[in-house]
């Protein structure tokens, strides 16, 4: 286990690398830099234009702008830059690092707390009223753009005089000091991004759940405790939920990262203060530094989840080794 | 090979499906992926005559009537029955917040005609002035108008010759290359196996969107929007290929060690006799299901990136556009204009027939389990 561990992650080394040159890559190709727009600024003469280019090491060749963002990252986790906020990167991405997880987290949470008690209820309650409902809302779900989710809401709650749209605090919080007032407020803020996301994340993973155990459900051991004579609620729950659950909980860590990035549309429309949006209008702005290393941050954490996929998986399921 | 069988087959014995035939009956059983084919269907046909079925051109502005909500179809004027009509709109500034406020004209009423005349447009290389509806005085919105007065039922129909050929040209860039290098991949294997193997690792390891959006970036503003479009085709196509090659390069590797290709390549069949005649029927039925299922993806994606401004551009539209006016407008939407909601009610409706379709096929594609 330890050596499929120790494999698996230094395995991920060479393709972060590839990962981190297309991030750049990507960049370069923007037909604009964020220094250019200083030049039609009159408030910006040429040679200020020039000094800052010197300034910030975006006057040398590309591959050695590369090689310095990539140095920068290994040897002082500094990942560059940020023209627009002045600030360096690593502190910026921290901040909005926090909220992301916590929104992608307790979506994830919530998604779970709903999808598997139901997935497992309409397995075993095949083709009955509750399984056709849900499979209808199921693909619902599947087919509602996330963003047009959150519109929907912020319409409604607008609708009913709530105020709690747009970003996670009401204006007069955000930076004031935490008290209780402010985590309430914080609270009514995440309660529609959290239903938002995890109602999308809740039809795939309701679906799954099904299927995986109407796969256990269908197993001569279950067959076995069956005719042993076991009551058919220690069948359910003893002998096939705990199997079916998991290739659910193995994948867990891929869909946090999928509940961070795939999540980035609706976190725009509903002004959230996390990475994807943050990333979104750093693009517009030509801010390269904070675009790239997002880029490179929602990749790395997408293989984390794969490589967190793979060792649940070895980890709930003794049948599987590695070697 | 299918069709030897069922021709060799002489009438007094039974008949004998081939099955393809078998997967179109069990495909007709399943009648939601029925209905979805029909939906997509009527969507596709309106999508291809879309200036006929549009009673005005996009890009026409209605001054004089912003914001205007649906105009109803009624049949019933004062009492009397009669051909279906709508009322004109009328407007009336509120005195206090100036908000412009319609209300029906209930003493004009205006029979909708069928085949009207109306303004001219290019229908498949034809120029002509037919039109589905209109009628003769003033205007007639099914569906309302956006902020600019332009017809709302009349943008959708047109953009949706955008949001549902995206996903079909983008499957077909994408699963060209997926096919193609899945199927070197796993045929030649060695090194070439490697490196494509490396090229999917690493698009796959990029989740979809951000790269996404970076990506479509890249595509210069001042390109004409037709050029726009295919450049976000090219970029949903791009990140789509990696995992289908995959998915290919295991198909095509089993077939290799068939029986049936052994003993082709044995008698000397040619590399690409073998992948056309033995390799690839194996994989079709697994393509087009997945193909199917894959559209929505597209449709999505490009509602998505033209929602944030990034994906195709004005003069054209399509189903994500008409919803970024929506969001320029506020969360008020609901309450205010929800007539411009409509579009991603298409765009809903679109990936349910889709998915609908693709889980019947998959079923009827399915010749393992049967019931």
């Amino acid at each position: 286990m330890l050596t499929f561990l120790l494999k698996r992650s230094l395995g991920i080394l060479p393709t972060l690398l590839v990962v981190s040159f297309i991030s750049f890559w990507v960049i370069q190709l923007q037909p604009t830099s964020f220094i250019d727009t200083y030049l039609e600024d009159p408030r910006f003469s040429p040679e200020t234009v020039e000094r800052l280019k010197i300034q910030y090491g975006l006057d040398q060749p590309v591959m050695v702008q590369y090689f310095n963002w990539l140095w920068g990252i290994i040897t002082r986790f500094d990942l560059g830059y940020s023209f627009v906020n002045n600030r360096p990167v690593t502190s910026l991405i921290g901040e909005y690092l926090w909220w992301t997880i916590e929104v992608a987290g307790l979506s994830l949470i919530f998604s779970w707390l709903i999808a598997i008690p139901l997935g497992i209820f309409t397995a075993v309650r095949k083709n009955g009223l509750v399984d056709s409902v849900a499979s209808f809302f199921g693909y619902i779900g599947l087919a509602i753009p996330d963003f047009l989710l959150g519109l929907l809401l912020f319409s409604l709650i607008l609708g009913f005089g709530g105020t709690n749209v747009g970003g996670l605090f009401s204006n007069e919080f955000i930076d004031a000091p935490w008290s209780w007032a402010k985590f309430w407020d914080h609270l009514n803020h995440l309660w529609p991004a959290i239903l938002v996301f995890g109602l999308n994340h809740i039809a795939s993973l309701q679906r799954q759940m099904r299927a995986s155990l109407l796969d256990v459900l269908n197993q001569d051991y279950v067959r076995t405790a069956r005719s042993k004579g076991l009551a058919e609620r220690i069948v359910t729950y003893r002998h096939a939920v705990r199997n079916a659950l998991n290739p659910l909980v193995s994948s867990a860590g891929f869909s946090l990262s999928e509940l961070v990035s795939g999540t980035l549309i609706g976190a725009v429309v509903m002004n959230l203060p996390t990475l994807g949006p943050f990333m979104y209008s750093s693009l517009l702005a030509k801010d390269q530094y904070v675009v790239m290393s997002i880029l490179l941050l929602s990749a790395f954490m997408l293989m984390i989840g794969n490589l967190l996929a793979d060792i649940g998986l070895a980890a709930v399921d003794p049948r599987i080794r590695y070697d | 090979m299918s069709a030897v069988v069922s021709s060799g087959a002489t009438p007094q014995e039974k008949v004998s499906f081939s099955l393809w035939q078998l997967a179109l009956r069990r495909f007709k059983k399943n009648r939601l992926g029925v209905v979805g084919f029909w939906i997509l269907a009527v969507m596709y046909f309106i999508a291809l005559f879309a200036g006929f079925f549009a009673p005005y051109a996009i890009e026409t502005q209605h001054y004089q009537s912003p914001l205007q909500p649906p105009q109803p179809i009624h049949i019933v004027h004062e009492g009397g029955l009669r051909l279906p009509f709508t009322y004109p709109m009328n407007v009336t500034r509120d005195p206090v917040t100036f908000e412009k406020n319609y209300a029906e004209d209930k003493t004009n009423p205006q029979t909708i005609k069928l085949f009207a005349k109306g303004e001219e447009y290019n229908l498949l290389g034809f120029k002509t002035n037919l039109h589905l509806f209109g009628i003769e005085n003033g205007f007639y919105f099914p569906l309302g108008t956006d902020k600019l007065g332009r017809c709302l039922f009349s943008r959708m129909v047109v953009g949706s010759q955008v949001s549902l050929t995206v996903g079909i040209i983008g499957i077909l860039i994408s699963f060209s290359i997926g096919i193609l290098m899945g199927g070197i991949s796993g045929y030649y294997g060695g090194w070439i196996d490697m490196l494509i193997q490396r090229i999917t690792e690493v698009l796959m390891s990029f989740p979809r969107l951000p790269i996404l959006l970076a990506l479509s970036y890249v595509i210069p503003a001042n390109w004409p929007s037709t050029y726009v479009y295919l450049g976000i085709v090219a970029v949903l196509a791009f990140i789509g290929w990696a995992g289908l090659a995959r998915v290919v390069r295991g198909l095509v590797l089993s077939a290799k060690s068939v029986d049936y290709t052994q003993a082709a390549k044995a008698l000397g069949a040619s590399d690409l006799r073998i992948i056309l005649r033995h390799i690839v029927p194996n994989l079709t039925s697994y393509l087009i299901v997945t193909a199917s299922l894959a559209i929505p993806g597209y449709i999505l994606g490009e509602s998505a990136l033209s929602f944030l401004g990034l994906g195709v551009k004005e003069p054209m539209t399509s189903w994500g556009i008409l919803l970024a006016e929506v969001r320029e407008g506020g969360f008020g939407v609901l309450t205010r204009t929800p007539w411009l909601l409509i579009p991603g009610g298409m765009i809903i409706l679109s990936v349910l027939a889709f998915n609908f379709f693709g889980d019947a096929l998959r079923d009827a594609a399915d010749t393992q389990t049967r019931n």
